[in-house]
């Protein structure tokens, strides 16, 4: 929120009108009807201004057939007012709608997601989601009704001093007199973009935060009776804030007064010396009357427009972010090598090899790897082992293709990921990852979502290798519950068992399992380590772990620490803590 | 409701008499200048002596000053107004919230929640900006353009009268209705789709990996066509409202026109009032053109305000007795007293029992370690102790008196709770560790942040005490977090300590680490050790099992 001080009358975002096709109709849909509605303003100044002038100097014409055509005018100006409104909330809705497709369809593409090998802050996902579903609000403010106005403020001065001029040149010559004021507003609406999101964004978001702080800081402070003293701290924070805010809005409301006094000033100038010139008998009453109800018309749009900025451009901040989100994935990548029509069969069990495979992440300054070679052999277990921060996880996401290496290679069966394409490379793994996510849906789904037309025999036959089969058929609906956020929680330890049963029965050639054993209990993670070892021949597998059962099963053990494997031994030779 | 909402936040119709009266000089004077303007020009035309205008030439120029003027004054009062009454609901709000939190509130199982009612409080302030000067202006400046219009010639006050009566009624319901209408539909469509995209954009690379992401895409579309589908209907309605507020002003104007016109053709009205009348007609809609704005957020807030209200009306179930039993609170006094708990029993909500079969003694400066799983109620206990919870049944004494014959406050001074997650407020270290103990010296506080194993680390900040943690004390790890908290118990020099699950978020070599400096700094103190984990040290202590 912070960049909105930079923000300054900007009419529309190119990376927008680049992107979506629907910004561009609307686009279109504006100018013709601000075209029109201008059309439509001239009209009814002039057809107003014929029927008084009629009234007051009768010259035999009929009123009615004017006062017929002027609500003509009237109706089709509500028409198009109702166009307008609902042709931009449409494309807000639409854009927004084509957006979030783009985005989750970028971020369901690892490959396309660049820069995400970064670790972002938890909560990231959510921050972005709710931009992408509550930034339509904003995005409605700016299509349906600051875009429309801004194609006014354009059309409708110009039309004003065109058909003044035309009408009576001399009270045109008077409305230039307070054009000057246009620029001088343009700066100090530019201040006040400033000062407004001063006074908002820091006062009043520090303000929220602040109470918001000390309501979730509540039990802490009752904890120590301290709570009934924050009640005079609230008052005294709310109301210095008050003062302070409202100094900076009384700075940030002068571009109103400012036009509004320009839109009143030029009204009693051009009345005042009309009056003169009709009272000298050089001007008649008609072309005197358009001039005045054409007059404030001048400044009209320019001040809504004004009003519109700030809550446009507050809400374009949710669209600019999406943008930003989707223009970060757009960065254009080595084309990957033309996709092979047959996929080569693949051995039920392949060799995986890492050769000379480096990853350094730009946030910090070691390597996360450091030419890394590791063999899995056809069908052998392979554990990792190491502190945290060893690299571990990251050496699981290379083998998965979720992390390209800097130099070196990784291989399945003498294939990379280059040559054979991400979308084949994904065929042979299944994985377990640190943090298995669950989706709302039922747990069989969760299971199976790496094998979607799996049989319910084969997904609790799944669930048992993995130790879940028990608390599954605990569970109210067994295997029909509903997990995930919108579901039953499972504890840490249950996801994990979901996790690896959806692991084992997707029932790749090659296995990628990161700690199958945390948050397990003893005996589970026992039974887990007996599943690991049945595994042997059918899949290779690589298992990340810290588990001493787990190890003693793996063919080979090897110590990964600060980005180097250390010392490749055999499972009984490896002088694991038991 | 709304009339609640408005005495809770102190928006009294005495308050809002200065921005709307300023609110209707500015739409008056709006509407006189061009009436005025048009007399001006009408009368002119019949060329009479130029003196005879000056009258209404000074009063253009005069009300092209009062004009903006008047109306940046009012936008300034009304906001004034506005962060008044916010400043008065959240200290109303807080003051009721203070003695539910956290046991009687159940917003604090959910953290989101509680953001969402902050959030509602903080909605209010469009209370007074949005909907009340707006609405008191609409009626002030509808009710003097009336009688003015009238007085000059009362068959165009009537048509005048109609029609900001049906401007000011019609589009704004119309637009009220199209939102409460839609606004319950498109926000669960939109919190489904919110929990949706949230879910596959974390679980993205499982997805991919499963090669399930077509599926995750097809339910997306799925759920933003119905958003899609929901929106539009929404669109057309509040068009519609927009495009009838159009209507009705320039229809009003073209029915005041052809009224006068008659009336100046059969005689019965000066012509030169015809230009007047119609364009002060024109004009006066301006009064009731914020009212469809109004009559937009009116449903959002109507809501806001009963979830606001809900909290405010929440009860709580702990009374302090009417002769409370003496405690020694100072701090030379106080002691730890013998705590004797005997199956104590708390009833939700629809009869679910927590907490039945938990009997313990905590004798003065032992150690007591309460295990069991997560949803047995441990927390519950704690809370019971501490008193921010009633107790339905079974036996909780000090010292052999029932806990609930002490004032609840003097119980929490001998009883310290450190919750699970001790909130860390966004403010200096020296804030955070002080609030235990207002006036502390900054050598106790030092000396209290060393006996918790901070020392080393405070030193090490670059402002010290001074140093800023951020919000939610997000510069923390969780071992720092914890031993913060722990040197806030320390300061506040308790003779019990309770600790609820200190380790949740820790790893398990942060998790030993920090229960060995617990077991270290508490010494000679009672503690209860509430954890689902590893105890530590606390291994050899009594073991009480929940659940």
């Amino acid at each position: 929120m912070t960049d909105t001080a930079d923000r300054r009358l900007r009419p529309f975002d190119r990376r927008l009108l680049r992107r979506v096709r629907a910004v561009r109709r609307v686009l279109a849909v504006d100018i013709a009807a601000g075209l029109a509605g201008t059309v439509l303003l001239l009209a009814q100044a002039t057809l107003l201004a014929t029927a008084v002038s009629v009234v007051v100097e009768p010259r035999g014409h009929a009123v009615a057939g004017l006062l017929a055509t002027l609500a003509a005018v009237v109706v089709i100006r509500a028409g198009l007012a109702w166009t307008v409104e609902v042709s931009g909330r449409r494309a807000a809705t639409t854009v927004m709608s084509e957006l979030r497709r783009d985005l989750v369809a970028l971020r369901l593409r690892p490959e396309d997601g660049g820069g995400r090998d970064a670790p972002t802050h938890e909560g990231a996902n959510s921050e972005i989601v709710m931009s992408a579903v509550q930034g339509v609000d904003g995005l409605e403010t700016y299509l349906a009704r600051y875009l429309p106005q801004v194609v006014l403020a354009v059309t409708v001065p110009v039309a004003v001093l065109v058909w003044s001029a035309a009408v009576d040149l001399t009270s045109t010559l008077v409305m230039l007199v307070t054009l000057p004021v246009v620029p001088l507003f343009m700066v100090l609406i530019g201040r006040s973009a400033a000062a407004r999101a001063r006074a908002n964004w820091e006062a009043l978001l520090a303000l929220s935060a602040h109470f918001l702080d000390v309501v979730r800081g509540l039990p802490t402070l009752r904890a120590f009776n301290r709570g009934r003293a924050q009640v005079t701290r609230i008052a005294e924070t709310t109301d210095a804030y008050r003062r302070t805010t409202m100094g900076t809005l009384r700075l940030a409301f002068l571009s109103g007064l400012v036009l509004d006094f320009a839109a009143t000033l030029s009204t009693a100038l051009v009345a005042v010396t009309l009056g003169v010139r009709l009272v000298g008998g050089t001007l008649g009453l008609r072309p005197a009357l358009t001039v005045l109800l054409l007059v404030p018309e001048l400044y009209a749009p320019v001040r809504a427009l004004g009003t519109l900025f700030h809550a446009s451009a507050d809400g374009l901040a949710a669209t600019e972010r999406m943008l930003g989100a989707l223009d970060a994935g757009d960065t254009p990548r080595e084309p990957t090598a033309a996709q092979p029509r047959l996929l080569p069969l693949v051995p039920p069990a392949p060799p995986v090899s890492l050769r000379g495979v480096t990853v350094t992440f730009a946030a910090r300054s070691r390597a996360a790897l450091a030419g890394v070679d590791l063999e899995v052999g056809p069908g052998e277990l392979v554990a990792v082992l190491g502190p945290s921060g060893a690299g571990k996880t990251t050496l699981a996401r290379v083998v998965l293709g979720l992390t390209q290496p800097e130099t070196g290679a990784v291989e399945i069966d003498g294939m990379s990921p280059v040559t054979c394409g991400l979308d084949a490379w994904r065929r042979r793994l299944a994985w377990l990852p640190q943090h298995p996510c669950l989706l709302t849906a039922p747990i069989s789904d969760n299971i199976s979502l790496g094998r979607p037309h799996a049989g319910r025999t084969e997904v609790a036959e799944a669930a048992k290798r993995a130790g879940a089969h028990e608390f599954i058929c605990r569970l109210a609906q067994g295997y029909d519950t509903v997990v995930g956020a919108g579901g039953v929680r499972l504890s840490p330890g249950e996801q994990r068992r979901v996790g690896l049963a959806r692991a084992l029965l997707r029932g790749a050639p090659v296995l990628v399992l990161d700690e199958p054993t945390a948050h397990v209990d003893r005996e589970t993670a026992r039974a887990i380590a007996m599943t690991l070892d049945r595994l042997r021949g059918t899949c290779s597998t690589l298992v990340i772990t810290h588990d001493s059962d787990v190890a003693a099963v793996a063919d080979r053990v090897v110590h990964l620490e600060g980005g180097c494997i250390r010392t490749p031994a055999s499972g009984a030779a490896a002088g694991v803590a038991r | 409701m709304i009339r609640r909402m408005c005495e809770l936040a102190g928006l009294r119709p005495r308050r809002l008499l200065v921005p709307v009266a300023l609110g209707t000089i500015s739409v008056v004077a709006g509407a006189a200048l061009v009436g005025i303007a048009g007399y001006l020009i009408c009368r002119a035309a019949q060329q009479p002596p130029i003196l005879s205008l000056t009258v209404a030439m000074v009063a253009v120029r005069a009300l092209a000053f009062l004009r903006p003027g008047a109306r940046y004054g009012e936008r300034l009062a009304a906001h004034d107004l506005a962060f008044r009454c916010l400043g008065r609901l959240r200290t109303r709000v807080f003051s009721a919230l203070e003695p539910l939190a956290p046991a009687g509130v159940e917003s604090y199982r959910d953290g989101e929640l509680l953001s969402r009612v902050v959030a509602d409080v903080d909605s209010m302030q469009d209370l007074a900006v949005r909907v009340a000067v707006p609405a008191g202006t609409a009626a002030g400046a509808g009710l003097v353009l009336v009688a003015g219009v009238g007085a000059v010639f009362v068959p165009v006050g009537l048509v005048l009268g109609v029609g900001l009566v049906c401007a000011a009624v019609g589009p704004p319901l119309l637009a009220a209705r199209v939102v409460t209408r839609t606004a319950r539909r498109q926000a669960g469509l939109r919190a489904g789709l919110t929990s949706d995209l949230v879910e596959i954009l974390d679980a993205a690379e499982e997805i991919w990996l499963n090669e399930a992401d077509g599926r995750a895409l097809a339910r997306v579309e799925a759920d933003d066509a119905a958003l899609v589908d929901a929106a539009l209907r929404d669109a057309r309605g509040a068009g519609l409202a927009d495009a009838c507020g159009v209507a009705i002003a320039g229809i009003t104007t073209v029915v005041a026109l052809g009224v006068t016109s008659a009336a100046a053709a059969a005689g019965r009205l000066d012509a030169l009032a015809v230009a007047p009348l119609t364009l002060v007609t024109l004009a006066a809609f301006e009064a009731v053109l914020p009212l469809a704005a109004a009559a937009r957020a009116m449903p959002g807030l109507v809501t806001a305000a009963h979830r606001v209200l809900d909290l405010v009306d929440t009860r709580t179930g702990v009374v302090d007795p009417a002769r409370p039993l003496d405690m020694p609170t100072a701090p030379e006094h106080r002691r730890a007293p013998q705590i004797r708990v005997r199956q104590p029993r708390v009833e939700r909500r629809a009869g679910v029992r927590l907490l039945d079969e938990v009997s313990f003694d905590l004798e003065p400066h032992a150690r007591v370690v309460i295990a069991g799983p997560s949803g047995s109620g441990k927390t519950t206990l704690a809370h019971v102790l501490v008193r921010f919870l009633e107790r339905d049944g079974g036996e909780v004494r000090l010292d052999g008196h029932d806990v609930r014959a002490h004032r609840a406050e003097d119980v929490r001074r001998t009883v310290l709770l450190s919750a699970q997650v001790p909130h860390v407020f966004d403010s200096t270290v020296r804030e955070n560790v002080v609030l235990a103990h207002p006036g502390a010296s900054d050598s106790d506080i030092l000396a209290a942040l060393a006996h918790a194993q901070l020392g080393d680390w405070v030193e090490a900040l670059p402002d010290g005490l001074d140093t800023r943690v951020g919000e939610g004390g997000r510069t923390l790890s969780g071992g720092e977090r914890q031993r913060l908290a722990l040197a806030r118990s320390l300061l506040a020099d308790s003779p019990v300590f309770i600790f609820d699950e200190p380790t949740a978020h820790l790893d398990a070599t942060a998790a030993h680490a920090l229960l060995d400096d617990l077991w270290g700094a508490t010494e000679g103190r009672s503690v209860l050790l509430i954890t689902h984990g590893d105890p530590g040290p606390f291994g050899g202590c009594v073991r009480v099992v929940t659940g």
